[in-house]
C-alpha cells in the first residue's frame, strides 16, 4: 500500500500544526464561529447533536494494521471506546471534545493519516472497489490512480471553496463495488485495444433530495490527460454550480439544468485551457505511486487445499460463513474475506477498540497487514490463504464479527440518524436493529438471499436509500417518525433509482412491511432470481398488493 | 516572490471577539509602483483623470476616454473572467471581490487571467479576504491581498508562509512535490 515519503509527511505534519493555530484563533476570539466552520469541517470536525463527531479518513478503503490499531488507540483514549466505518469508507467517532483535536490529528499523521477534507465544500475522500489488488478481472489497481487523486485534491488552491461537498469514486472492474455511478465524478478505468490505461469519465450523480445517477462526459480519456481533465471538470462546477441554494449546489443540479451536452461542451472548451498549464502529473509519478502496489508475496498456491475442503466438511457454521462471506481471490490458493459489522441486533458499522485491535492483529498473521473498509459498512481481509480461513474464522467468531450475512438482508446500510445527527428527522439504526432482528433466522436470510436494504434518517440519503433494493427513508410527520419505502435501487454496475411504493409507515409498522415485501417476492421469485430481479421483471404493483392490500 | 509591500488604511478595527487589531491592511506582492486608486461604484461620474477602478460592465466605455494615468475593472463573483481577453492589455488592475469567504468563484476567475489569459497586472483579492484563504489565493494568482478588517498581519503572514510543499501546479512557481521528488 502506499506509504508516505518525507514530502508526504511533511505536508501532514504542517496541516496538523495549521489545524492547532485555527483551534487557538478560535479560542481567543480572533476567528469567529462562522469563520472558524470550514476550517473545521475541512479537518474533519462536524457538530452534532450530543458532541463534535470527527471523520477521519481512510483513502479509498485502504488500511494497514498499524493504521487500525492507532484508530483502536483514538476510539479509547478520545471517544467511548468504538468508531463507526461509514459508507465513504472512513472511520467516525461520535464523542469526540474539539480540544483534543490537534492532539488526535498528531496521533493520526504519525501513522500517516488525517482528517483532511472528510467534510466542507471540497473534494472529499476518494473511494474504490474494497476488493482492489485482490480480486480478479481488474484492468489495473484503482488505488494507483485514487493516490493521483488524493494528493491532487488535498489543499487544491482552486477548489477548496466549492458550491458544495463533491466526491470521487473509482472502479477497475465491471463489477461496481464503488457506486461510482452515484458519485459527482465516477471513474471506470478501462483498457482499449492497444493495451493502453484510459478513463471512462462519469459526472453529475449524487443521492440526497435530488437523486440522478451520473452522466458520461466522456466516454475514453487518455490516462496522461487525467488531472487536466478532471480540473476542467471542477472549474466548470466551481465557475457555474448554483450558490444561491444549497439543495440546488450539487455537480449533479448544474449537469441536469444545463443537460449532458452543454456540461460536456462546456468541460471540453475548459479542457483546451487548462491542458497547456501541464497540471497532468508525469508517467514517472504514476509509476512511482504504481510501485506501492505492487502485489504482495503471495506463496504458490495449487487448490484444493486439503485443509480447508476438511474444514468445510466438518465445520458448517465455517462452511455457511466462506459461502457468504468470502469470495473467489485472482490468486490460486487465497481468499477475499468480508469481516461482517453488521452483527444481528447491532449498529451497522460500528467497531469496538478490541475489535480493532484483534483484527489488525488478524491482518498481520494472516493478510499481510493489509485490512480494507467497504462502502456497505464492513472490512475486508483481502488476502488470506485458504489454508488460514478456518483460524481466521475462529478468532472472527470469537470476537463477534463472524455473522455469514455478507449482502443479505441483515447486512443493512444505515445513516446515524437521529441517535447522533442534527440533520437527521427520524432514527435509522433502530430500524436497522429491529429489521436485523425480525429476520435473525439467518436459514431464512440465506433462503432470501441477495437483498440490500438501505436507511436514511432524512432526505440526504446518507445511507443511500435511493439505490436500496428496498430502500428506507425516515421522514417527520407532524412530529412522529414515518418512512417511507422504495423498492428497485441499486448501487452496483447496474445502477438504478429506487421508486417509492406509496404512504409511509411507523417504526413497528415499516418492519412488517418489509416483511411482507420480501414474502411477496419468495412466492413469486423464479428459479435464481435475487429480490432486485424478480422485482424488476414484475415492476411494483404485486409489492403494492401485499403491502397495502 | 517579489517583496513584500503592506499598507496598512485605518488605525485600529476589530476583531470577531471584540479585540482591538491594526486593520485594513493591503499585502502586495509585486515590484510596480501602486496607484491611487479610485472606486467608481455603479453610474457614478468618471474622474477626469488618475487611476481609476470601475467595474466590468463600464471598462470599455472608459477605456475608451483614453484620459486615465491607469485603469482597473472590478469583478463581481458571477463575473465572466475571459470577458476581459480583449482588454487585458491596458489593464493594470483586476479586483476579484469575495462578497462571502465561502463563495470560491474568484479562485477560478485568477487561474483564468494568470494561466489561460496570460495576464500579468495585478490580480487584488477584496472583500471578505480572511487568512486562511491567502495561501489558496496565492497559488491562484493573486498578488494583492486586500485582508478584511479582523485579520491580524501576523497571523497573515504566518500563514502565508506556513506550506513549504504543495501537491499540486496552479498559478504560482511553487513547483508540485512530483516535481521534486527525486530531484
Amino acid at each position: 500500500m502506499y506509504q508516505y515519503d518525507s514530502f508526504d509527511a511533511a505536508i501532514v505534519q504542517t496541516r496538523v500544526e495549521q489545524f492547532r493555530d485555527q483551534v487557538a484563533r478560535r479560542l481567543s476570539g480572533e476567528l469567529s464561529e462562522e469563520q472558524f466552520r470550514p476550517l473545521r469541517l475541512m479537518n474533519g470536525f462536524y457538530l452534532q447533536l450530543h458532541a463534535y463527531m470527527l471523520r477521519v479518513a481512510v483513502p479509498y478503503g485502504t488500511l494497514s494494521s498499524t493504521q487500525l490499531r492507532a484508530l483502536a488507540h483514538i476510539a479509547r483514549k478520545y471517544d467511548k471506546g468504538y468508531g463507526h466505518f461509514t459508507t465513504r469508507q472512513n472511520i467516525q467517532y461520535n464523542w469526540i471534545r474539539l480540544e483534543d483535536g490537534p492532539d488526535i490529528l498528531a496521533d493520526l499523521a504519525a501513522v500517516e493519516m488525517h482528517a483532511i477534507q472528510t467534510s466542507g465544500n471540497c473534494i472529499r475522500n476518494i473511494t474504490t472497489d474494497q476488493f482492489a489488488g485482490a480480486v480478479a478481472g481488474e484492468v489495473v489497481d484503482p488505488r494507483i490512480w485514487s493516490e493521483v487523486l488524493r494528493q491532487w485534491s488535498t489543499f487544491h488552491p482552486e477548489f477548496s471553496f466549492l458550491p458544495r461537498k463533491f466526491k470521487i469514486a473509482v472502479t477497475a472492474t465491471e463489477q461496481d463495488r464503488a457506486a461510482v455511478q452515484w458519485h459527482d465524478i465516477g471513474i471506470e478505468i478501462l483498457k482499449n485495444a492497444a493495451g493502453e490505461i484510459g478513463f471512462k469519465v462519469l459526472a453529475g450523480g449524487g443521492m440526497g433530495r435530488t437523486p440522478i445517477i451520473a452522466k458520461v462526459v466522456r466516454e475514453w480519456l487518455p490516462a496522461e490527460h487525467f488531472l487536466s481533465y478532471i480540473e476542467a471538470i471542477m472549474r466548470v462546477y466551481n465557475r457555474y454550480g448554483r450558490r444561491d441554494n444549497i439543495y440546488k449546489a450539487r455537480i449533479k443540479i448544474l449537469v441536469h439544468e444545463i443537460g449532458i451536452e452543454k456540461f460536456r461542451e462546456e468541460v471540453e472548451a475548459e479542457w483546451q485551457q487548462v491542458l497547456p498549464t501541464h497540471i497532468d502529473v508525469p508517467a514517472a509519478e504514476v509509476a512511482r505511486i504504481a510501485a506501492y502496489f505492487t502485489p504482495p508475496a503471495f506463496e504458490t498456491i495449487v487448490p484444493p487445499v486439503a485443509a480447508h475442503e476438511a474444514a468445510l466438511k466438518a465445520d458448517p457454521a465455517f462452511a455457511h460463513w466462506v459461502a457468504r462471506n468470502v469470495v473467489a481471490h485472482k490468486v490460486p490458493g487465497y481468499a477475499i474475506a468480508t469481516i461482517s459489522l453488521k452483527p444481528v441486533g447491532g449498529i451497522p458499522g460500528d467497531a469496538s477498540a478490541d475489535q480493532m485491535d484483534a483484527i489488525a492483529d488478524l491482518a498481520d498473521q494472516y493478510s499481510f497487514g493489509d485490512v480494507r473498509v467497504t462502502h456497505e459498512q464492513n472490512l475486508v481481509l483481502p488476502h488470506v490463504r485458504l489454508a488460514d480461513l478456518h483460524a481466521v474464522w475462529r478468532k472472527l467468531v470469537e470476537i463477534e464479527v463472524a455473522t455469514p450475512n455478507a449482502g443479505l438482508v441483515s447486512d443493512i446500510i444505515a445513516c446515524p440518524g437521529l441517535d447522533y445527527c442534527t440533520l437527521a428527522n427520524a432514527r435509522s439504526i433502530p430500524i436497522a436493529q429491529d429489521i436485523a432482528n425480525r429476520f435473525a433466522d439467518l436459514e431464512r436470510q440465506r433462503d432470501i438471499g441477495e437483498l440490500k436494504i438501505k436507511i436514511s434518517g432524512c432526505i440526504n440519503a446518507c445511507g443511500h436509500h435511493h439505490a436500496g433494493h428496498i430502500g428506507i427513508l425516515g421522514v417527520d410527520r407532524k412530529g412522529v417518525e414515518n418512512y417511507q419505502i422504495s423498492l428497485g435501487g441499486s448501487g452496483a454496475e447496474d445502477a438504478s433509482l429506487g421508486e417509492l411504493i406509496g404512504p409511509g409507515f411507523n417504526d413497528a409498522g415499516v418492519v412488517d412491511a418489509v416483511e411482507k415485501l420480501i414474502e411477496k417476492y419468495r412466492a413469486i421469485r423464479q428459479e435464481g432470481e435475487r429480490f432486485l430481479d424478480t422485482y424488476r421483471r414484475v415492476g411494483a404493483q404485486p409489492f403494492k398488493e401485499a403491502v397495502y392490500g | 516572490m517579489a517583496r513584500v509591500e503592506i499598507k496598512r488604511k485605518s488605525a485600529e478595527e476589530a476583531t470577531a471577539a471584540g479585540e482591538i487589531v491594526s486593520g485594513g491592511i493591503t499585502l502586495r506582492f509585486r515590484d510596480d509602483a501602486d496607484h491611487d486608486w479610485r472606486h467608481v461604484e455603479g453610474d457614478a461620474d468618471l474622474p477626469d483623470g488618475g487611476a481609476v477602478v470601475v467595474p466590468l460592465a463600464r471598462l470599455a466605455e472608459t477605456l475608451d476616454l483614453n484620459r486615465f494615468a491607469a485603469v482597473g475593472v472590478r469583478l463581481a463573483p458571477a463575473d465572466d473572467a475571459r470577458a476581459l481577453a480583449p482588454y487585458l492589455t491596458r489593464l493594470a488592475l483586476v479586483e476579484i471581490g469575495f462578497l462571502t469567504f465561502r463563495d470560491g468563484r474568484g479562485y477560478s476567475a485568477a487561474r483564468i487571467l494568470r494561466d489561460d489569459l496570460k495576464f500579468s497586472g495585478e490580480i487584488r483579492a477584496v472583500g471578505q479576504v480572511l487568512a486562511d484563504q491567502l495561501f489558496f489565493m496565492v497559488r491562484c494568482g493573486f498578488d494583492a491581498l486586500e485582508l478584511d478588517p479582523s485579520v491580524r498581519e501576523e497571523t497573515a503572514l504566518r500563514e502565508l508562509e506556513r506550506f513549504q510543499l504543495v501537491y499540486q501546479k496552479a498559478a504560482d512557481a511553487r513547483a508540485p512535490v512530483w516535481a521534486v521528488r527525486g530531484g
